[in-house]
């Protein structure tokens, strides 16, 4: 209970004082996991769309590793993408290991899967109310998939949210990668794994208030434009 | 290759389609004319909206084939493409009236996009729906969505038609409006196939009824005959009103 009160009073006071080192953390997480996303649902919403609408040999096996792989541990992703930018992993030349991209990179492999996994579903269930109407006008599956992942809008931002949920919450995948560099790598979820191991419970959890606020402000943010949105068109 | 001037006449030879162990449609066999508004009657779960989907190609029939006019097999986008069809539940996308047809327009390769805009709106014009081009097409009701299916069907000037009970969401003015399209895109060489449970209607617009029941087409007879003297028992029952199939 005092240990709340105080971390209240310390993230009260970080966020107050303008910390630099506090908001350095706090540009980095979100620079990172924005990114990741970003490019995540560049990859993850036509994968998804396009797994809907193909029929292929083995297409089911395909959905459940993607389904399988939205539990994918993010010690593993790191682990992963360790072993690919490692000096001596086929990316190796690159250097980027213990870099914010490297970060980015692991974060985009733990939320790919999760953004292709359910916009498949989304869009595998609007394709089986529009295939009729979309096949009569001319439209191919190439030409639906774009269509589809429009008219799915609305339900397809809850997906890139859940995406960021996970990326902005993960710690073990940028760990790895990342090494939690102080003001190169460190980020609200890794300074808050180090504050709590070295003891600083309040610094920790007043990182975490910040960490859960800043998330809260983005969700209601889409919340509410998406409710004006559906408003407006139906 | 110059496109021949239409697809027609369809030939439905021998058609059926099964599923689930059953036989949907049996051994469905006529031949559609140009220049004639064809009417399909029957009883619920005929196989009418079948009938339809099949010819449109949107499934592929188990038994029997269709051929089109000049067109052999392997054409089907192509033959498609001059094909509209207006379903018995009409899909419309998320975005507004006017963009529900253009859509559909640059789907059928008409450029540029202020062509389509106009013709989109001319569409919208001609059935009543131009104050509501920049609505949400999903906001609108229930008959204004099937008026603007029609209005998207119309657009695409094809040379068939299919229509799966296009009124049976509408009010009186309302399904007046769309019977008065139906015959100015007769009018303008487009061949119409719809099917319809109001028999009123089937009299003021048919020249030929098709009469299925239970998935077997009973009679092809020109409308006057038909709704004065029926040739099959079935067909006599079902303008009686009473329960058959
Ligand atoms: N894809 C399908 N798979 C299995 N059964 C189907 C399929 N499509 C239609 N049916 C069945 O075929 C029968 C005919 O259906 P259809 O929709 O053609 O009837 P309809 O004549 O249009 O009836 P209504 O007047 O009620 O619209 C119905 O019993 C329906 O359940
Ligand atoms: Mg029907």
């Amino acid at each position: 209970m005092n240990d709340f009160d105080t971390a209240l009073a310390t993230a009260w006071r970080l966020i107050a004082a303008g910390d630099a080192a506090l908001m350095d953390i706090v540009v980095l997480s979100l620079g990172v996991s924005l990114t990741a996303v970003l490019i995540a649902s560049i990859l993850g919403l036509p994968l998804g769309a396009t797994i809907a609408l193909a029929r292929f040999r083995g297409r089911d096996a395909v959905v459940v590793a993607i389904n399988a792989l939205m539990g994918l541990p993010p010690v593993v992703a790191g682990l992963f993408v360790y072993l690919l930018l490692s000096r001596s992993g086929p990316l190796g030349a690159y250097g980027l290991l213990f870099t914010p991209t490297a970060m980015v990179v692991a974060q985009v492999v733990l939320v790919t899967p999760i953004i292709a996994a359910l916009t498949r579903q989304i869009v595998d269930d609007l394709w089986r109310e529009y295939r009729d109407e979309l096949t009569s006008l001319g439209a191919g599956k190439l030409r639906a998939v774009p269509t589809l992942i429009w008219d799915a809008r609305l339900s397809l931002v809850t997906v890139v949210l859940a995406g960021l949920g996970r990326a902005m919450a993960e710690v073990g995948a940028i760990l790895v990668v990342g090494g939690n560099i102080a003001g190169v790598t460190r980020t609200m979820t890794t300074a808050i794994a180090l504050e709590t191991s070295k003891g600083d419970l309040a610094l920790a959890l007043g990182l975490g208030i910040v960490l859960l606020t800043l998330v809260l402000v983005i969700n209601a943010v889409a919340h509410f434009a998406g409710v004006a949105a559906r408003r407006a068109a139906g | 290759m110059h496109a021949p001037a239409s697809i027609l006449p369809l030939h439905i030879d021998g058609l059926s389609f099964e599923a689930g162990g059953a036989l949907l449609l049996d051994n469905v066999s006529a031949t559609l004319r140009p220049g004639l508004r064809t009417v399909i009657l029957g009883p619920n779960g005929a196989g009418k909206s079948l009938l339809l989907r099949l010819c449109h190609g949107l499934l592929a029939p188990t038994g029997g084939a269709l051929r089109w006019g000049a067109f052999c097999n392997g054409d089907e986008e192509r033959v498609r493409r001059r094909q509209a069809m207006v379903f018995q539940r009409p899909v419309l996308l998320r975005r507004s009236a006017l963009a529900n047809i253009t859509y559909a327009l640059a789907l059928r390769g008409v450029r540029p996009r202020a062509r389509r805009v106009a013709e989109a709106r001319a569409a919208l014009e001609r059935l009543g729906l131009a104050p509501l081009a920049e609505r949400p097409a999903r906001v609108l009701s229930g008959g204004e969505q099937q008026r603007l299916a029609l209005a998207r069907a119309w657009a695409l000037s094809p040379d068939v038609l299919f229509l799966d009970e296009p009124t049976a969401n509408l009010d009186p003015a309302a399904s007046r409006a769309v019977e008065a399209a139906v015959e100015a895109i007769h009018a303008a060489g487009t061949k119409i196939v719809m099917t319809t449970h109001d028999l009123g209607q089937a009299r003021r617009l048919a020249d030929e009824i098709l009469f299925l029941c239970g998935g077997r087409l009973l009679e092809q007879t020109p409308a006057a005959t038909f709704f004065h003297a029926p040739r099959t028992p079935e067909a006599a029952a079902f303008l009686r009103g009473e329960l058959v199939g």
